[in-house]
Formats: C-alpha cells, sequence, structure tokens
C-alpha cells in the first residue's frame, strides 16, 4: 500500500487547507478529528469553531455575539 | 414528482404540451410575446417554464411518459428561447451592478492571480447578508419556515447542477471540483449528504421532503437564482461562469449560515434544522477556498480566455441572489404590515 500523503495549503489571508490528516491538535490540546477529506485550519484565531475556519477573518467585528 | 401548476402562457405552453404528447415530438409551445415580458428576473411563468424545461435534465417528472422529452429537439428550441431572455437580463443587471473594482489586467500578472484577486474582492464586503440577519434575531418560527420552503428549491438539488461542469473542465480544476463535489455529496457517507441534511431539516418541522410541494410556492426570483445555475452549468460556453458563481455563492456561505444557525437555536427549532446550517458553517469555509484557489485559478490557467466570464459568474450570483433575498425581506416586511394594520 502507498503512504499516505498529508498536504498543508496556505491560503493567504485566510486558512490552512489540511488533506490527508487524522486529527488536529488545537491549542487546548484537544484534539480534534478530522471528518472531511479537506479540512480548513483557522490561522487567524478569531475562529467560534476552532481549530476549524468559519470564515471569521472576514468578519470586520471582533467580538461575535452569542 | 409530477409536473407543477402552470402560472401563465409559458409555463401552461411547456407543461400542457409535457402532459399531452405521450411520445413523439412535442409541438414548441405558443411562445408568450416575450415583449409581455417586463422583467425576466422576477416573471415567475417564464422562470416556471425554464425551470421545468430544466428538470428533465435532473430527475424529470413522473407524470412525462416521453421519456425522450429531455432531448426533443422542439423543446430544446424552446429552452433557448428562454434562456436567451432570461440570459439577456443577467447579463443587464450584472452591467448595471456598480462596479468599483479595477479592471482584471490590474489586479494582477497571471490571469489566475487576477481571478483569484477579483473574487476575493467581491465578496470581501459582504458580511451576513439581510436576509441572515432577520432570520438570527428576528424571524418568527413561521417566518424562519417560509425561508427554510424557498430555499428548498435549492437545497433539496443542492450542487447538482455543478455536478455537470465536471466532463467539460480539466486538470486541477476538475480534481478540485471533484474534491468539492465529494464534500457536498456526503463524503462518503450517505447520511451526510446535504441535500439530505436539508430534507431532514423539513421532515424534522413536519414539512414535505419532496421537491414539487415547494416550486409550486417559490417565487421567480427564487427560480431564477435556481434557473442561473443550470443555465451556466448545462451550457459549455458557461462553464467559467458556472464555476464563478459557485466561488462566489460558497465565499459569502458561511458567515449567513452562521447566523441563521444561531436563529434555529433561538426559535428551539429542532436540532436538524441547526445541523443543516452548522455543517454549512465549516464545509463552506473549506470550499470557499477550493472554489477560488482551486477551481477558478486553475481553470484560467488552463483557459485564461475564460477569466472575464469567472467574474461575470461570480457577479451574477451575488446579484441575482440578493435580489431573490430582496424578495424575500419584501414580503416578510409586508405581511407584518398587512397583519399590524389588521
Amino acid at each position: 500500500m502507498s503512504k499516505r500523503r498529508v498536504v498543508v495549503t496556505e491560503c493567504p489571508g485566510g486558512p490552512l487547507l489540511v488533506r490527508g490528516a487524522d486529527e488536529v491538535v488545537g491549542v487546548d490540546g484537544t484534539a480534534a478529528p478530522v471528518e472531511r477529506a479537506v479540512v480548513a485550519v483557522c490561522r487567524c484565531g478569531r475562529s467560534d469553531r476552532l481549530p476549524w475556519c468559519d470564515d471569521s477573518h472576514r468578519d470586520r467585528r471582533r467580538k461575535r455575539s452569542p | 414528482m409530477r409536473l407543477p401548476q402552470p402560472c401563465g402562457p409559458l409555463s401552461e405552453g411547456v407543461v400542457e404540451t409535457l402532459r399531452a404528447r405521450p411520445q413523439g415530438l412535442h409541438a414548441v409551445p405558443e411562445p408568450r410575446a416575450m415583449g409581455d415580458v417586463t422583467y425576466p428576473l422576477t416573471d415567475r411563468d417564464l422562470q416556471l417554464a425554464l425551470w421545468v424545461l430544466y428538470e428533465l435534465h435532473y430527475r424529470g417528472f413522473d407524470d412525462v411518459d416521453d421519456p425522450r422529452a429531455e432531448w426533443d429537439p422542439l423543446l430544446m428550441v424552446s429552452r433557448a428561447a428562454l434562456e436567451r431572455t432570461f440570459e439577456h437580463a443577467v447579463r443587464e443587471l450584472v452591467g448595471a451592478t456598480p462596479q468599483d473594482a479595477p479592471a482584471l489586467e490590474d489586479l494582477g500578472d497571471t490571469p489566475a492571480e487576477q481571478v483569484t484577486a477579483a473574487l476575493v474582492r467581491m465578496t470581501a464586503r459582504s458580511g451576513p447578508s439581510e436576509v441572515a440577519q432577520f432570520l438570527h434575531r428576528r424571524a418568527t418560527r413561521q417566518e424562519f419556515c417560509s425561508y427554510l420552503a424557498e430555499r428548498a428549491v435549492h437545497h433539496l438539488r443542492e450542487s447538482d447542477p455543478q455536478s455537470f461542469v465536471l466532463p467539460r473542465i480539466g486538470g486541477a480544476a476538475k480534481v478540485a471540483l471533484a474534491e468539492l463535489q465529494y464534500d457536498e455529496y456526503g463524503g462518503g457517507r450517505p447520511d451526510r449528504l446535504h441535500q439530505a441534511l436539508f430534507a431532514r431539516g423539513l421532515a424534522s418541522l413536519d414539512l414535505p421532503t419532496d421537491l414539487a410541494s415547494y416550486v409550486e410556492q417559490a417565487t421567480g426570483a427564487t427560480l431564477a437564482s435556481v434557473n442561473l445555475m443550470s443555465l451556466f452549468a448545462l451550457n459549455r460556453r458557461l462553464r467559467g461562469a458556472a464555476m464563478g458563481h459557485l466561488a462566489a455563492f460558497e465565499a459569502t456561505s458561511s458567515l449567513p449560515c452562521d447566523r441563521i444557525l444561531r436563529g434555529a437555536r433561538r426559535l428551539r427549532l429542532p436540532e436538524e434544522v441547526a445541523d443543516y446550517y452548522d455543517e454549512h458553517v465549516e464545509a463552506d469555509a473549506v470550499h470557499e477556498q477550493l472554489a477560488i484557489r482551486g477551481i477558478c485559478a486553475a481553470l484560467v490557467a488552463d483557459e485564461p480566455e475564460l477569466a472575464p466570464d469567472v467574474v461575470f459568474g461570480a457577479t451574477a450570483c451575488l446579484a441575482v441572489d440578493g435580489l431573490a433575498g430582496q424578495v424575500l425581506l419584501d414580503g416578510w416586511r409586508a405581511r407584518r404590515e398587512d397583519r399590524a394594520a389588521g
């Protein structure tokens, strides 16, 4: 069997696209399982769904309302 | 699914023709003088006629006996006439959209850079739409359900139009589109098929899950927003526009889906409704990158002459979907005023 490749792609001004990973460990040490073929990992820290990107980098306001 | 109730001479021509002729060539329906159509983008009769003709290429109708109707040359003639009027109106709307963007050639050195910059720029300023903000903060349960019913025409067929584009493009763009579609189609899990997630949301509210129920009540503008995807996807010459449309749609989806999700929770709607929007916050943040950088940039690197079409498709998406959103907001406002007055 061929070795699976994990590829990380930088999106300027946006997230990291990750293909082939099994889990992403967040800053609090929690491992989030990867459940889709490609995932977008937040780079700006503003996401409400860390470690995943939720497009908050587009939102001008810093605080999100509940 | 059964043929919808026609609502004017154009849709009546198409529906009656499909119903009447069991076999053989279908007569061209008596065209309503296209001069009668004052605004094709909200004309329900024209959009319904076109929607019925497009549906022959998707799942079709149980009460159309002739399986060859899909490629009936005379129905094709009808479709082409309706499409011409529709496409002309879309181009006029796009032309009338204020453009403060620099010319494509000033946005980068290569067509791929130019198109990427143009798509990022035109979608950057869009926060959550007014519709999403209304659903988040103000909508009643009934208004929220009316939104789901209106959008069902799109979501119960979600991603199907774009699948027609796969054989029409090549290389890295094809690979990226396949990757995006795989996610839309559940990533190997039938229970995560996005169309099915939406249907589960409808079912949890005891709403019907068949498309026909919703086509009957959809506005002309909503049908136009769905027909636009078929127009772009079923005409190979418009493949660039189809992919630009997809990029603009995905890039303006995550934030609104997050608001709609919060609205569903505020109204304490069943978790199945929230699940659809929850899935789309994360999925569309990925799809946006795939569509802009994976598909559109690669497509114009391969076929540079498609760059203006990609930008046109994206602008058309924002303009036509914006129009459909405005019609929804106007409807909610009018009904609230009626209730206040009554």
